[in-house]
């Protein structure tokens, strides 16, 4: 079952994306909003699909893959959600 | 700044496999000697990395027919379907594919990559929503793309979790599209299409089916996973390729829908591209004669691939999914998947390298594609080389 069924505020959901992308990223590495997910974390496209199916399932949405290409720092994947979850309602 | 500049990560994952040996994404095959052995750096080589299920490559019946065309139609149609490019032959292969899979039309496409584009795009609009199974092969990801749908990726076999996303997805004004495909290229895990199709038509979608390496190989008649399982009377559309089972190159879709030939008109990667060359054309018609004629050529293939699949699993190999004409060995980790591969090779057996991003889960791999063509001393020969590599994978990779 999702976690969360409203919109968390901003920095409780950075926290909690932040959660799940580290389960992504090297051990110890740094996660604030500016964060590259590619160039600092080295999350590879597929590994960006996997990551954004996990935030799928804890929060109950379904992020459209074609706007997984866009993201490039922690921030822009947080902002994304924010985005999916507010679109529920 | 350079235009490169952007594959930075990528040409030091790239220079880093180049320093460890032979390039494992552009091997040089010299010359063949049949469809299982090939010369490779000078080596006689047991190819067990082809797709080449049924062996058809250097069929007798094949080649001629390859050989007739060409000297009766010339070496290529220089246009697209939709201009000179449609011949008698071309026409001919999509009525025999048709007849083949018991489906009412049959579509005939240049590349396998362009069946997925053409038919997925064709298909999907941006009114539209495709639920595609998260172990994708790029052709079915770029052709989601280029649709313009909405698309939702569901776990890999997972038709629970299709479920949930298709209840969460509404289309108002809309349609939905379930793509999977029938063996996974990767892991050569089946689909779970029964359960799938329950699924298709709870919500009342289409289900395109990819039976690209299933095609020739799986069903009573080689039609594929879906008759195998019994469920092709769900299934919408079905993809396939030459380049497998056929030993051809190009692709098909085939399907019952009254309105599927409006894709010659509506499928770009169809439509802007020229058409299959009358050489390939003959050669596939020959091959699928002889799949519907020597079933024993499937009966072949699946004794081979029992008889490695329990031999590299008595030898300590971890493999991906039950016996099939795909047999993937998981390894630990990039290094020991390059080391693995570049033995293999040096002791004259070639197997597809498989690694992330490439790979679902990150996994890397030694894929290993059977053919009803490898022989028992091929078999021999090939665990024989896997024993000695299992022998130098128990030591550490720094000794070496």
């Amino acid at each position: 079952m999702p976690a969360a069924m409203t919109t968390p505020d901003p920095d409780r959901l950075l926290a909690e994306v932040s959660e799940l992308v580290a389960r992504f990223a090297p051990p110890g590495a740094k996660l604030e909003r500016t964060t590259e997910l590619t160039s600092d974390l080295s999350i590879d496209s597929v590994a960006a699909m996997d990551l954004v199916m996990e935030i799928e399932d804890r929060y109950g949405i379904d992020v459209p893959v074609n706007e997984i290409a866009d993201l490039v720092t922690l921030g822009d994947l947080v902002d994304l959600v924010a985005r999916q979850l507010g679109a529920r309602g | 700044m350079d235009i490169f500049d952007k594959y930075q990560t990528l040409a030091a994952r790239r220079a880093q496999l180049l320093a460890t040996g032979t390039d494992p994404f552009h091997l040089e095959i010299e010359d063949l000697a049949g469809p299982c052995e090939a010369t490779i750096a000078g080596r006689r080589t047991i190819l067990l990395g082809t797709n080449n299920y049924l062996g058809l490559t250097f069929d007798p019946a094949c080649i001629e027919a390859g050989v007739e065309a060409l000297r009766r139609y010339g070496t290529g149609t220089t246009g697209s379907r939709i201009a000179n490019g449609t011949y008698a032959g071309h026409r001919a292969l999509e009525a025999e594919l048709a007849a083949f899979m018991g489906r009412r039309a049959a579509i005939v496409f240049t590349t396998g990559y362009q069946a997925n584009l053409a038919t997925i795009a064709g298909l999907a609009g941006n009114k539209d929503a495709i639920f595609v199974d998260s172990d994708w092969h790029a052709s079915i990801f770029d052709g989601c793309l280029l649709s313009g749908a909405k698309v939702v990726r569901f776990r890999h076999n997972d038709p629970e979790d299709l479920d949930r996303r298709l209840e969460r997805n509404p289309t108002p004004g809309g349609c939905k599209l379930i793509v999977v495909e029938g063996l996974y290229s990767m892991f050569g895990d089946v689909a779970r299409l029964a359960e799938i199709v329950a699924v298709k038509k709870k919500h009342g979608a289409f289900l395109l089916l990819d039976e690209a390496h299933s095609f020739g190989v799986f069903g009573a008649r080689g039609r594929g996973v879906a008759e195998e399982l019994g469920v092709e009377g769900e299934v919408d559309f079905v993809v396939g390729t030459f380049s497998k089972s056929l030993g051809g190159i190009g692709g098909f879709a085939v399907s019952d829908h009254p309105r599927f030939e409006l894709l010659r008109v509506a499928a770009r990667p169809y439509m802007f591209t020229a058409s299959p060359g009358p050489a390939t054309i003959a050669s596939v018609r020959a091959a699928l004669a002889r799949i519907a004629a020597r079933p024993e050529l499937r009966a072949r293939l699946w004794e081979n691939a029992r008889c490695l699949h329990a031999g590299l699993t008595r030898l300590g190999f971890e493999l991906a999914a039950p016996p099939g004409p795909i047999l993937s060995i998981r390894l630990p980790d990039e290094r020991s998947a390059v080391f693995a591969w570049n033995r293999l090779l040096e002791s004259g057996v070639y197997v597809n390298l498989a690694l992330p991003p490439g790979t679902p889960g990150g996994a890397c791999l030694l894929r290993c594609s059977v053919s009803a063509a490898h022989t028992a001393e091929h078999l021999e020969t090939v665990l024989d080389r896997f024993a000695s590599l299992a022998a130098a994978l128990a030591q550490p990779l720094a000794a070496e």
